[in-house]
């Protein structure tokens, strides 16, 4: 399992990985796309959009099931991933870096504090 | 299934000859005349409808081939799991053929004989269930599922109730739940189970507050567990002014035994095509009549099926019914084969069709445990979930291997990854109507797997090797969906 140093994790399955002093990047672990299978469609969010801490962020569609990704921070949704409207497997085939989902602006950068470093995350999924 | 290992059929389009027709038109003695000239311009065809030419024979062995590639419960065991894939009693559909050919808009006094078995089994699936008042008029069960959420939301307006609008829903549900609740204009809250597979009490209790509309609750759940808390839960619910919904799915796990309407339900959908069965495979048709409780009757989709002094008829008259959910009165035929079902087996057969599915899942469940272990171990009700997890782990074979293996063995697959707090799920629910042998043969061909998987894993991951076709691209035919050629 792909758990790169770096990033911070949610409990959810996700992934933040600081851009600059507020930006941050969001998707979802090896672990989740592995979990849901092949997916074949992301409804992704708008962006302008402000979200909350475990909001629904976008929607992923697998051959198995539909889950929600929420939000693992509180801010401003950026930028959006429109490729993977075309290519939802960039999301199992790169999870960390082609399949990224979002770029948020936070609302207040301590969230980060609450969340994983990698070796947490790999303790958390019993790896 | 490898019973046609091999066969491939072609399509009709592939079978196409020009000028093949399979019929000819004889001269019916009036002047032969183009179409233009008879119709406006403006309803002519730009050309031929695109039909393949293909003769009459060829027709009929397209279709004829295309039907021994199906497999139902007629051709070998179907444990799917909450489907309830029980036989189909074959006096069920002799006495459906007799109202065949009636006509929907038929008045009343024309068809009392079928109106009054239909009020027949309305007032045995009442006492089935437990409640006061019924509609046949659901298509299937997530239709009854939005019927009942339409009432709710009726009802509470009707009461000057509007800020209830939250439905809370458990993790396990069916994903029918959440999509009827929020069709029907409820914003919906999932509350977790706990370690036993259950509504987890602390979590509810946290979440039920004075907006709390409706909870939408299986029981049996998905996990084949009984709620036994479940008239502490309608307690809860009704202590805030909401109202209990029953997703009758798993109806059978506790058919003759105990009853919504007696756990404090408010509303009970049934699932005809599975608990009293009439045929389901390929999509339907289905029948998900709504029971409901006293105080719901007022909101019941109209026409209401009544009886007077004179007889039966259909009540109009209905100022607070939510309105028609289904034209025709709901699928009549469905409803006839299940009151076939009834009548046959009597109320102590119920009670015995319930004892025994809950027995085979119990003696599955239990035969399997050390090879493929339960999720959530302990009794279960007519179904239980096993978990592939270990097998994946140890060995790298999934769960939806598994399935595609058990093919091979001339099975078909039980429900997989399902619910979704099951990893490497496999929901088995073998009925009542199973012999000892099947369920064996079944649990033979699980430890076959399992063994397969340890020795030869690749063989499994290739499964299906012996069926007309193999694995199929599922991601394409998601991407690229296509209903028609």
């Amino acid at each position: 399992m792909n758990i790169p140093e770096g990033l911070k994790y949610s409990k959810e399955h996700e992934w933040v990985k600081v851009l600059d002093g507020t930006k941050v990047m969001v998707g979802v672990t090896d672990f989740a796309q592995d979990e849901l299978g092949d997916i074949v469609f992301v409804n992704l969010p708008t962006p302008g959009q402000t979200v909350n801490t475990g909001d629904t962020l976008a929607s992923l569609e697998s051959v198995k099931s539909a889950s929600d990704v929420y939000s693992p921070v509180s801010g401003k949704v950026v930028e959006i991933n429109e490729k993977l409207k075309n290519t939802p497997e960039a999301i199992n085939d790169d999870p960390y870096g082609e399949g990224w989902i979002a770029v948020i602006e936070l609302q207040d950068v301590s969230v980060l504090d609450s969340l994983m470093n990698s070796e947490d995350y790999k303790k958390f999924i019993g790896e | 299934m490898s019973r046609r290992a091999n066969q491939s059929v072609r399509l009709l389009r592939d079978l196409h000859k020009n000028g093949r027709k399979g019929m000819m038109i004889p001269e019916g003695g009036l002047e032969n005349r183009p179409a233009s000239e008879l119709l406006p311009a403006e309803f002519l065809r730009d050309g031929e409808p695109s039909l393949p030419h293909i003769s009459e024979v060829d027709t009929v062995r397209h279709f004829v081939n295309l039907s021994n590639l199906n497999y139902g419960v007629d051709n070998g065991f179907y444990p799917l799991g909450s489907c309830t894939m029980k036989y189909n009693p074959k006096i069920n559909d002799e006495v459906a053929a007799l109202f065949q050919d009636i006509h929907p808009a038929l008045p009343d006094v024309y068809v009392q004989p079928l109106l009054g078995l239909l009020y027949e089994l309305q007032q045995d699936l009442l006492e089935i269930t437990g409640m006061d008042a019924i509609t046949l008029q659901p298509a299937a069960g997530a239709h009854g599922e939005l019927t009942s959420l339409l009432m709710a939301k009726a009802y509470f307006k009707d009461n000057g109730l509007t800020h209830k609008d939250t439905v809370i829903i458990p993790d396990s549900a069916h994903g029918t739940n959440p999509a009827s609740a929020t069709m029907a204009g409820f914003h919906v809250f999932t509350v977790k189970s706990d370690e036993e597979g259950l509504v987890d009490m602390d979590a509810l209790s946290s979440m039920v507050n004075e907006h709390t509309a409706v909870l939408m609750l299986t029981n049996p759940n998905t996990l084949g567990k009984f709620e036994k808390n479940i008239l502490q839960i309608s307690q809860l619910i009704h202590n805030v002014g909401g109202l209990m919904y029953c997703d009758g799915a798993n109806l059978n796990g506790i058919l003759g035994w105990a009853r919504p309407g007696d756990m404090g339900f408010d509303f009970a959908h049934l699932n005809l095509h599975k608990t009293f069965s009439t045929p389901h495979g390929g999509g339907g048709p289905g029948s998900g009549p709504v029971a409901v409780k006293k105080h719901i009757e007022p909101y019941l989709p109209k026409p209401v099926l009544v009886r007077d002094g004179v007889g039966f008829r259909w009540d109009l008259d209905r100022l607070k019914s939510i309105g028609k959910m289904r034209s025709n009165f709901g699928n009549i035929l469905v409803a006839l084969r299940a009151l076939a079902y009834i009548k046959s087996l009597g109320g102590a057969g119920l009670r015995e069709a319930g004892t025994m599915a809950v027995l085979n899942a119990n003696y599955m469940r239990v035969s399997m445990e050390d090879v493929l272990p339960t999720a959530y171990p302990g009794m279960c009700k007519h179904e239980f979930v096993a978990t592939a997890e270990d097998i994946k782990k140890n060995y790298g074979v999934k769960a939806q291997d598994i399935a595609k293996a058990l093919l091979d063995k001339g099975f078909h697959a039980p429900t997989m990854y399902f619910p979704l707090i099951v990893k490497e799920a496999l929901m088995i629910e073998p009925t009542e109507t199973e012999t000892k042998d099947t369920l064996d043969a079944f649990i033979d061909a699980i430890r076959d797997i399992v063994d397969e998987c340890k020795e030869d894993p690749k063989t499994v991951e290739e499964a299906p090797h012996y069926t007309p076709v193999r694995r199929l691209d599922e991601v394409k035919a998601s991407k690229e969906l296509k209903v028609r050629w």
